[in-house]
């Protein structure tokens, strides 16, 4: 943003200087682009097309994933020691060498898309009870593994996403969902392996422990950064490796370490505390994806409607405005970051008690690194968490096939998420690359907030 | 300057616009905020680039793509924020972008040097090696000044300058240019205040929504150049009965208040507003207005003293509880702490008010009820808006500021704290405003205004309070001649120089 | 009437209780842990330290635990003291209050099991560990004073070391595998200050994502291409130990700095060369103008998004350079995830040290030493959890950043892109 210092001097009928800031000024988050509307003189078609060869967000997103998904195919096809090869020989047989590399990069997205969605071979097989290559019939179980994977991976990141995207919100950039999510983790697997209660008390309380944990982890830094002025990003950064450090201790601890092992793990969670599964013991798909979806409606809501999503938006938006109409502007942050911690403890929580059942040094895997990723394509906005969780979860558990179908290393998917984000951050290169045009919605609405 | 042309979108912010500097002479660039002064001056220093239009010097076209341009031909430019380093010394900022060298490591004895020899030079008396955050605004200007005299500059541009100076300091300024003037340089002096042009300047062209209305000889009198200013005579009156004061409302006794740089910006004020009556407290900014305003608000502690509210101590009270007691608040600078521009209009009416009934409760909104009561409230404050869904941030300035008037006025009020109500306001939002406020003090508010507008205070006040380094000078009727009251704001009361 | 500068007068009479001397109760407090506590824990039995490498020979001496324990704590206790009482001498007294401190527990420690502890290797093992942080800390103290924040050092290091382990096996030469290890620090600061500069993406935003690429790349290819062929792909060696004859021979100090590879002396120099660079050059001036007030720069004509790419570049030039120690002086290989988050404790360094080079050089030794110390303490078998020990760097940053301890000042227009307008 251009320092105030140095601005145009505005005209009279808009002398508040902050009105000749750039739209392109404002971080593409706070940017809020309605969607299309019907509008005289075109139809609703006619809008929805012009919308879509626009650069409204969500075509910025899918030009993204598509940049994202092409550029990890170069990637497959550089690291694939023989189609690198035939590469060698492109002027004598370019067919060929295109040929390889096309078979390389769809069988593998294909592999991806069997893992993650659905496997239409084996859906045909499941439908007319046939028995498949390998001689079992597969049964319905079979045909779902893929969906049940991808939102099992997807519970999580809803998690972490939203832990970031509330501090995004009211202005904090929440880097700590992984020490959260750690600390989320120990509150959650201790009940669980520690207590012997019925299902109905063990759940709700390691559910409950988990985002207490999380939540104190998360108050630390917004107490930190209303008290002293703390930077969030060093505080959250550090506090995630005392977190992990703390973890490795923890479970090496007597209570918690399981005795018959060497290796850094923990006992078990008992029966009665992991979270039943939703359709069928032999696929992984938890409660946790049900409480993350409820925990996205609630954020939706609070921060549409509720007293304290009004307050932490106006403190977001502007910290002196809004301590001026009389809200304390860090007790908000504290809370804010209090919710977002707790909400990163369910995603840890959810890995223990949904997934894993011990306590490990991985317990939680990258869930809160992702979440900071999840919540920047989804734009922090709650149900734009979802989706993004929803095709990183998607992506992860298509990766995971991949690697073993087509032997190309599921580290790849990283690749992709990461670069589907920055080109999400960076929408004036995407722009720039697909050549979109301006949104007519869009510049209706900047043309309107020039005034 | 010929034909320079600049747009912002649809913003013209200059038209148009021939401009003449000779060498030698000290050229006024007079006109209101937002004119296009500075816009133009930032074309011809090179930080902007005009879409029309070109610009000579000494009669031959020049292409200025940067300041380093502008910098080599000879202009130097004083912006009305600082161009400074605070964490550096004095000699650092000045010789930046023109480091003498040594072996390859940077000079510091000939920039010393250079910063010594200027400063005599030209009686601009500074000490090298003081860090810049240390030093008061007017010594942080004349280093501005120095460090555009070691670059050679002909032409020197001063946006401003007088804004955050006190009178005095102002004088002294004004008597540099007169001194860099018999030097052989050439000054355009970017400004808004009458007298100062008629004291300093050799030509005077007015400016008016990005195009020249006119030129003037100093000599031509002061209701004239107003109207070229403004585009009609300005009358700041605004048509009011005699107060009726009752009890007093608020008092403020022995009160001291710290800045953020933790000087004693509010030393020792008493004051008393009474019911129906309007206290307006002068001073020039920078004088303690915004710290003690912000104090009573419960937006900045208090080292000492007490505020007593209906009789009931509420020094110590959070900004909610004083809000919600009955008092209203007009923040002086609306886009920082009076309204989230992000915010929609109904929101931003809501925005102290939206945990209580009927917009809502402990946890959910109701926003019908905010709505619906935007909606009137937009039609009763003649906010000119699309829509209440409309982010504040796309209304002109004028209508912002009813916004807020709008929030704070909705609820029945015993004390109204106004402080600069019309800043950047046009003329017919100010009028409507200052009727509001007078208004309020007919159904007997205590209402108090801060303005660094003398004529503000003047044509809304029942008593004046002049405020001069953190003190209460005196408290003086409306009647008071111009003259005394500028002394006063000068820090000098009839006993004497203080 | 005159021009006096008038400063008005402070609006709060200095109190006793300044920052400094809180400080120094602070340490008293310690000072008494460590001479009561410490002392009264300790057995009479004598700790060994040996102040060269070895712990079979060379010159030795003695500290009878008690005794120790009990004069180290009561230095730390005076030093603690008179800060206490003077508020001055800030820097040298909390060196030397906690230097002391940290001795009387290792006393402890090492005289509760007999032990005997070789000085020289543990400062050996202290500089070593410091490599890495002191080329990250100093590549962010070059991003961060122009006022582009750093937040992908943790990318950069990964990418040398792993630029490093992948050319300097094909090239078969460590020159070239220091040359591609620069390079590929500078290729992820390029997207840094390209995504940040030119498309004014948030810095901090592009920085994580940036480490989560290079995370992702470097891994996809360590298993695509590495772990397919090491011996073609992955088999860099070791860099050689060049020793000074002589220097090498000082007592503790010496063979962890004059008996290191070309990656501890380039470190050392590196950090007089930017110090002299920042503070007495033109570019130094210029760098800390662009990263305290653009628009005073770009009005004296200063190229301030030209500066700022530059500085990018060469401090991804620096901290890919030192990532090549990842895979070239702890391993001979590359791994995945190789540098494990110690990017984000050079970048603790680097606050820690104040945006300083001199600083972080401190801040990264002394982080190294707190992991020289967690790991001798784990040799030794002591009750002290080696975890809390890891977690002194990051909690000591906290600190820092919460200004319970010093107070930290960033670059005033750090992070934040800029605009010409």
């Amino acid at each position: 943003m251009t320092s105030p210092d140095n601005e145009p001097e505005a005209m009279a009928s808009s002398p508040d200087k902050s009105l000749s800031q750039p739209e392109s000024g404002r971080p593409y988050y706070m940017q809020e682009i309605k969607p299309g509307k019907h509008r005289a003189g075109k139809t609703f078609w006619q809008t929805l097309r012009e919308e879509f060869y626009a650069d409204n967000s969500f075509t910025v997103t899918l030009a993204a994933i598509v940049l994202a998904l092409f550029l990890g195919g170069v990637l497959m096809i550089i690291g694939d020691a023989n189609v690198r090869a035939q590469w060698g020989y492109f002027f004598y047989q370019p067919l060929t060498t295109l040929e390889a590399s096309w078979d390389l990069v769809s069988q593998a997205y294909t592999d991806m898309f069997k893992g993650s969605i659905v496997d239409p071979e084996v859906l045909r097989y499941w439908y007319w009870n046939l028995p498949m290559p390998s001689g079992n019939i597969p049964t319905w179980q079979t045909a779902l593994r893929p969906l049940s994977e991808t939102l099992t991976n997807a519970a999580p990141l809803v998690f972490t996403g939203l832990a970031v995207a509330i501090p995004f919100r009211a202005g904090l950039f929440n880097i700590g969902g992984q020490g959260q999510a750690i600390m989320g983790a120990i509150g959650g697997g201790t009940v669980g392996l520690a207590l012997s209660l019925p299902a109905a008390l063990h759940i709700p309380l390691a559910i409950l422990a988990g985002a207490l944990l999380g939540g104190f982890w998360g108050y630390v830094v917004g107490l930190l950064k209303a008290k002293t002025g703390a930077h969030e990003v060093i505080v959250t950064i550090m506090l995630n490796y005392i977190a992990l450090y703390f973890l490795i201790w923890y479970i090496r601890q007597s209570f918690a370490d399981e005795p018959t092992r060497s290796d850094l793990i923990s006992k078990p969670a008992k029966e009665t505390a992991l979270f039943p599964k939703i359709f069928d013991d032999s696929l992984r798909v938890n409660l946790g994806i049900v409480l993350a979806i409820l925990a996205a409606a609630g954020v939706a809501w609070m921060l549409k409607r509720g007293t304290f999503g009004f307050e932490l938006r106006a403190v977001g938006y502007n910290p002196n405005a809004a301590s001026t109409a009389g809200i304390k502007v860090g007790a908000t942050l504290a809370l804010t970051m209090a919710l977002a911690g707790a909400l990163a403890g369910l995603g840890g929580t959810t890995m223990v008690l949904g997934t894993a059942q011990n306590l490990t040094g991985e317990v939680v895997g990258q869930i809160g690194f992702n979440g900071i990723l999840v919540a920047l394509l989804g734009r922090v906005k709650p149900w734009g968490v979802v989706g993004a969780a929803l095709l990183f979860g998607a992506l992860q558990a298509g990766g995971a096939a991949m690697q073993t179908f087509s032997g190309i290393s599921n580290e790849l998917v990283t690749v992709i998420q990461a670069m589907i984000v920055i080109f999400v951050a960076a929408p004036l290169l995407v722009k720039a690359i697909f050549r979109l045009r301006r949104s007519p919605v869009a510049a209706a609405q900047a043309a309107l907030a020039k005034g | 300057m010929r034909g320079i042309t600049k747009r912002f979108g649809d913003l013209v912010a200059n038209d148009d616009i021939h401009l003449t500097v000779e060498p030698g002479e000290i050229h006024a660039l007079l006109g209101e905020n937002g004119a296009g002064k500075s816009t133009l001056m930032n074309v011809l220093y090179g930080l902007l680039q005009p879409d029309e239009g070109e610009i000579l010097v000494d009669d031959k076209p020049v292409k200025i793509k940067g300041p380093s341009d502008a910098i080599r031909i000879g202009i130097g430019m004083v912006h009305q924020h600082f161009m400074l380093v605070p964490v550096f010394t004095v000699a650092e900022n000045v010789m930046l972008g023109a480091e003498p060298n040594k072996a390859g490591f940077l000079d510091h004895a000939t920039a010393d040097r250079l910063v010594r020899e200027v400063s005599q030079k030209y009686g601009l008396p500074l000490e090298p090696d003081a860090i810049i955050e240390d030093l008061p605004i007017g010594i942080q200007q004349r280093v501005e000044i120095v460090k555009a005299l070691t670059r050679d500059v002909d032409l020197l541009i001063l946006d401003e300058p007088t804004a955050v100076l006190t009178p005095q300091e102002t004088d002294e300024l004004l008597s540099v240019m007169r001194g860099l003037k018999e030097s052989g340089k050439s000054i355009v002096f970017i400004t808004h205040k009458l007298r100062e042009v008629k004291a300093v300047a050799d030509q005077i062209t007015v400016v008016r929504r990005g195009k020249i209305v006119g030129t003037a000889a100093p000599t031509a009198p002061e209701s004239e150049l107003a109207e070229m200013m403004v585009g009609r005579s300005v009358i700041l009156e605004v048509p009011k009965q005699a107060a009726q004061p009752g009890a007093p409302v608020l008092a403020v006794r022995g009160l001291v208040v710290a800045d953020d740089r933790l000087h004693r910006a509010v030393d020792g004020v008493d004051l008393e507003v009474r019911a129906g009556e309007v206290l307006g407290i002068a001073g020039v900014q920078g004088n303690g207005q915004t710290e003690l305003v912000e104090s009573i608000m419960g937006l900045r502690p208090s080292l000492a003293g007490t505020v007593t509210f209906l009789g009931r101590d509420i020094t110590d009270w959070s900004t909610r509880e004083v809000l919600r007691s009955g008092v209203g608040y007009i923040p002086e600078d609306r886009s920082v702490d009076g309204l989230v521009k992000e915010f929609s209009v109904a929101e931003n009416l809501v925005l102290d008010l939206y945990r209580s009934e009927p917009f809502g409760g402990r946890f959910a909104l109701n926003p019908k009820a905010i709505d619906e009561s935007a909606k009137g409230r937009v039609e009763e404050f003649d906010i000119r808006v699309q829509s209440e869904q409309q982010p504040v941030g796309a209304l002109s300035g004028g209508n912002q500021q009813k916004v807020i008037v709008a929030r704070e006025m909705s609820r029945p009020l015993k004390l109204f704290i106004a402080a600069q109500p019309t800043r950047g306001v046009d003329v017919g939002s100010i009028e409507f405003i200052h009727r509001r406020i007078i208004a309020e003090r007919d159904v007997g508010s205590a209402v108090l205004v801060v303005s660094s507008e003398l004529d503000e205070v003047v044509a809304l006040a029942d008593r004046i309070a002049v405020m001069y380094r953190g003190r209460i000078l005196a408290i003086v009727p409306p009647g008071t001649p111009r003259e005394k009251l500028g002394l006063l704001m000068a820090g000098i009361t009839s006993e004497g120089a203080s | 009437m005159t021009s006096a500068v008038i400063t008005p007068e402070l609006a709060l009479p200095a109190s006793f209780w300044t920052r400094e001397r809180k400080t120094g109760a602070v340490l008293v407090a310690l000072g008494l842990v460590a001479s009561v506590w410490f002392t009264l824990a300790s057995p009479s039995s004598p700790a060994t330290f040996y102040l060269g490498t070895s712990t079979q020979s060379g010159a030795n001496f003695e500290i009878d635990g008690k005794i120790g324990c009990l004069v180290f704590g009561l230095i730390a206790l005076a030093a603690g003291a008179i800060l206490l009482a003077t508020g001055k001498h800030y820097g040298l007294l909390v060196s030397i209050s906690l230097a002391a401190f940290v001795l009387s527990a290792l006393i402890w420690q090492v005289s509760t099991v007999h032990g005997s502890v070789p000085l020289g290797s543990l400062s050996t093992i202290t500089m070593e560990a410091s490599l890495p942080l002191i080329f990250g800390a100093l590549a962010g103290v070059m991003c961060e004073r122009s006022g582009v924040v750093n937040v992908a050092i943790e990318g950069q290091l990964l990418t040398g070391a792993f630029f490093a382990a992948l050319f300097g096996t094909i090239a078969g030469s460590y020159w070239a595998a220091l040359g591609a290890a620069a390079i590929g620090g500078a290729l992820i600061s390029l997207i840094l200050a390209w995504l940040a500069i030119r498309f004014l993406v948030d810095q901090v935003v592009i920085g994580i994502v940036l480490n989560t690429f290079a995370l992702g790349l470097t891994g996809f290819f360590y298993e695509q291409v590495m772990r397919t062929d090491t011996e073609a792909y992955n088999n860099p060696g070791g860099l050689p130990h060049w020793t000074i004859p002589g220097l090498s021979k000082i007592p503790i100090v010496g063979p962890a700095i004059f008996s290191g590879t070309l990656l501890t002396y380039v470190a050392l120099a590196l950090v007089v060369v930017l110090t002299i660079a920042l503070f007495r050059t033109r570019w130094g001036l210029r760098t800390r103008a662009v990263g305290e007030h653009p628009a005073a720069a770009d009005t004296v004509g200063i190229k301030v998004l030209g500066l700022r790419y530059v500085n990018v570049l060469v401090a991804g030039l620096i901290a890919g350079f030192g990532g090549a120690y990842f895979s070239m002086v702890t391993a001979t290989s590359f791994t995945k995830n190789i540098t494990g988050g110690l990017g984000f404790i050079a970048l603790a360094a680097m606050i820690f040290g104040r945006w300083n080079p001199v600083g972080a050089f401190l801040a990264a030794v002394f982080f190294g030493f707190a992991k020289a110390l967690s790991s001798l303490l784990q040799a030794l078998q002591s009750p002290i959890p080696s975890e809390f020990l890891a977690m002194l760097p990051y909690i000591a940053t906290i600190f820092a950043v919460a200004g319970l301890v010093g107070r930290v000042r960033a670059p005033a227009a750090d992070g934040k892109p800029y605009v010409k307008g």
